[in-house]
């Protein structure tokens, strides 16, 4: 595990490195935010909001039952949203800041 | 008791309530020869899998990693293997039978955990981990300081699941086929063992994607069978689970005096609602960021991304786990609601007062029912599931201690990483021996304590100061040595404490109280007028029972007066009183209508005098075990911190101890790594590479 091959502060300064570093934090904050404000409405709508929790929609089936199964949605779109991005972009992102250490484009 | 803990730890609880099911278990005599067979398929499977496993676990990276050679896949199986302990499994769908929605809402924090998992911390720590979450910490931070606190923090989060699970797991064996109690955790242990000490984490991971697939498939085939009557139709199916009177008496009951003035209709309706048994949101908010936090520092399930060959498969592993989570949470809804509405809340509180036994139950019932061949082979195929689930996460949770003592503690700390691989072999295998060891030993030693709380507790602790520290050194450059220590010690500390004089723990005075009304009954409660709400003094008051404290409360009707209740033995007397007479009735009855009636009765008071029997015999034990007790452990004769989650608290100050730690201290390494650290845990670059063979 040696570090001394690689220049890491210069690929950290890299255009490359910065513009990965940036496009993730966004996306990822983004949507850790989202998901934890929507898990947290479920316990308090629960608590607070029971009439519209309890109001019938789809024969017994209510409010709140559609909005727990809901969070079962979320949390896979989300996990979904996520693994496209970052197969898709992050990916291919990090593999050109790879590609450019090896061939000595990042010193 | 605490209800909520109950759940988390659903199975042990049985334990503490002292409910233990006297009989031979669940099962049948004359089906238990069928039980041991699939039992003893099911460990033949195991073991067949960890002597192949065996043959290739010779380095440190085949034991602790697997080899890194893991797919994606497979080690979401395992994650979700992982997961879906006895207390998920058996414990949400128990709490969904008795308690409807509330049960069903429950299940939600314990899947949204893995959203952060996957953001955060996944792909990092296989980027940047070798076998253990002191490597992570120690890869910027003082190594061998932040390696003792970090395997320290493991082996008690591991100790404190592990307990649980083999407490919980012994009286879950008891109950299903009435094997002793120490002879259940004695196997358990020996079993898990096998698997670890030869297998490493070949043999766990395999064990694990196996049961997770028989419990899905099982799960699957049971939902099949609730639900294609109604067409798939999910309106329809819980039309019937509402209109079911069984469903409708079990709301009565926890409704109390409120349910007088309901029609069966909205009983019914009631058990898709909340506030059945989840009361306390602020608790409720508590456990959520415990367990949404917390899952992501817990070291069996950190340690899986160290078995997979890329960050990639590693990112890939999560999707697997939520979609096998969140998906089998789903059908547990049906499991749930099926068992309520097929076997009967009332039914399957009587064998367990947790609902544990809800999912076995429905799959004897599903197969023909008690006496039938086919319902005990379900039951005895879930019930052997359910058993291999526990071994298998005892596994993953020995290996995870046993690579903090010995790869952290010994490896890393007293040897000064100079140990040659073999030195490093054995000195895992040691390990894993010493924690299985001791964890048959605690397992014995708490049979029959409350261990409700030690579920909660594990990822109250993970949440409050491995997750701080392990996200903090990932994503914050000034973070550092000081902060790390000062933050995980304070958050483990904080979070104990808290447990320690919560709810959670046993108050002989509360105990004694209980013990002495069913005994001798509870006088007239004279009527009373209506009151108006009254506000809560402050918010520190929900939190902690200080002088001084008003808590709010809602305006409440005028309430009539409630007559006195008569005490056990009253009760006995008036039951056995009935006896004569219906006897008498039954043997002058002239039609067979009449004498069906009379013996229904008859059997009904018959059921009521055991149950008041059994009652009256835990009161008497209750009493006789606290007399001239009259404070917890702690001293304390009731709960000073109100909640039975201490994350609300102890999770924003682990954050903050590190956050402060590290702003007031300088730490030239932790600086100079950084920008190593960030690089490479967002590149893979030097990545630990899967062994080749």
């Amino acid at each position: 595990m040696s570090s001394t091959n690689f220049n890491w502060a210069a690929i950290d300064a890299n255009p490359k490195f910065q513009a990965l570093h940036r496009k993730k934090t966004f996306f990822l904050w983004g949507l850790m935010v989202f998901s934890i404000i929507y898990y947290f409405l479920l316990p308090i709508g629960a608590a607070y909001y029971q009439d519209l929790f309890k109001t019938k929609v789809w024969g017994v089936v209510n409010v709140g039952l559609l909005f727990a199964l809901s969070e079962f949605v979320v949390a896979w779109v989300i996990a979904f949203v996520y693994s496209k991005k970052a197969n898709a972009q992050f990916d291919a992102m990090a593999q050109e800041i790879i590609n450019d250490v090896d061939s000595g484009r990042i010193k | 008791m605490s209800m909520l803990n109950k759940l988390m730890l659903s199975a042990a609880a049985l334990g503490a309530s002292g409910a233990a099911f006297a009989g031979n278990g669940a099962v049948a005599d004359e089906f238990k020869w069928m039980t041991f067979t699939v039992f003893g398929v099911i460990i033949a499977i195991t073991m067949a899998i960890t002597f192949w496993a065996a043959r290739s676990t010779h380095t440190t990276s085949e034991f602790y990693a697997a080899g890194r050679s893991v797919s994606g896949i497979q080690n979401g199986w395992a994650i979700a293997g992982d997961y879906l302990s006895a207390a998920s499994f058996l414990g949400i769908a128990g709490l969904i039978s008795l308690y409807g929605y509330d049960g069903f809402m429950y299940s939600v924090g314990w899947l949204v955990a893995y959203i952060t998992v996957l953001l955060v911390i996944a792909e990092p720590c296989r980027n940047i981990g070798k076998y253990t979450m002191g490597d992570i910490l120690a890869f910027r931070n003082d190594p061998k300081k932040t390696k003792t606190v970090a395997a320290l923090s493991t082996i008690t989060v591991s100790t404190f699941y592990l307990t649980a699970q083999m407490v919980g797991g012994g009286v879950l064996i008891k109950t299903l086929i009435g094997i002793d109690y120490e002879i259940s955790v004695i196997g358990v242990g020996i079993l898990m063992l096998a698997y670890v000490v030869f297998g490493g984490m070949k043999a766990t991971t395999w064990v694990q994607i196996t049961k997770a697939v028989l419990l899905v498939t099982a799960s699957i085939i049971l939902v099949f069978m609730v639900w294609a009557p109604y067409g798939f139709s999910l309106p329809g199916y819980l039309g019937q689970v509402v209109a079911d009177p069984d469903v409708q008496k079990q709301v009565a009951k926890l409704l109390g005096d409120k349910a007088a003035t309901m029609t069966p209709e909205e009983l019914g309706q009631r058990f898709l609602e909340p506030g059945l048994f989840l009361k306390n949101p602020i608790d409720q908010i508590s456990l959520g960021l415990a367990l949404v936090l917390g899952t992501a520092g817990m070291p069996h399930i950190l340690m899986r991304f160290f078995t997979v060959p890329t960050a990639q498969a590693a990112r890939t592993s999560v999707i697997w786990a939520m979609g096998i989570i969140g998906g089998f949470y789903v059908l547990t809804l049906f499991l749930g609601t099926g068992a309520a509405m097929l076997v009967g809340p009332d039914k399957i509180a009587a064998i367990d007062a947790g609902g544990n036994m809800a999912g076995p139950l429905l799959a004897q019932f599903l197969g023909g029912g008690e006496n039938s061949m086919l319902g005990n082979f379900m039951l005895a195929f879930v019930a052997a599931v359910a058993f291999a689930t526990i071994v298998a996460v005892v596994a993953g949770l020995v290996l995870a201690a046993a690579s903090a003592m010995a790869h952290d503690i010994y490896v890393g700390v007293i040897r000064g990483d100079h140990a040659t691989p073999k030195e490093q072999v054995v000195a895992a295998r040691v390990a894993s021996g010493v924690v299985g060891v001791i964890a048959i030993t605690v397992g014995i030693l708490a049979k029959g304590q409350n261990v409700a709380h030690l579920v909660a507790l594990a990822f109250a602790v993970a949440a409050s100061s491995n997750l701080p520290a392990v996200f903090l050194t990932l994503y914050w450059k000034k973070c550092n040595t000081t902060g790390i220590i000062l933050g995980m010690i304070v958050g483990t500390v904080t979070a104990i404490g808290l447990v320690m004089i919560s709810p959670n723990m046993t108050y002989p005075k509360a105990v004694i109280a209980t013990a002495n009304k069913v005994l001798n009954g509870e006088p007239a409660v004279p009527a009373k007028e209506a009151t108006p709400a009254v506000e809560r003094s402050s918010f520190m008051c929900e939190l902690f029972a200080m002088d001084g404290c008003v808590l709010a409360k809602p305006a409440q009707a005028a309430a009539a007066e409630k007559p006195a209740k008569p005490g056990a033995a009253e009760k006995l007397a008036g039951l056995n009183a009935k006896l004569p007479t219906l006897e008498a009735d039954l043997a002058k009855a002239a039609t067979p209508e009449l004498k069906a009636s009379i013996e229904a009765d008859l059997a009904k008071v018959k059921k009521d005098i055991a149950a008041v029997e059994k009652a009256k015999a835990k009161a008497e034990a209750d009493l006789s075990k606290f007399e001239g007790q009259t404070t917890s452990i702690m001293g304390l004769e009731k709960p000073f911190f109100l909640l039975k989650n201490p994350g609300l608290i102890s999770i924003p100050l682990g954050f903050l101890l590190v956050i402060l730690g590290s702003l007031f201290t300088r730490d030239k390494r932790a600086e100079e790594m950084w920008d190593e650290l960030y690089v490479r845990q967002n590149t893979g670059i030097n990545a630990e590479a899967a062994s080749v063979h």
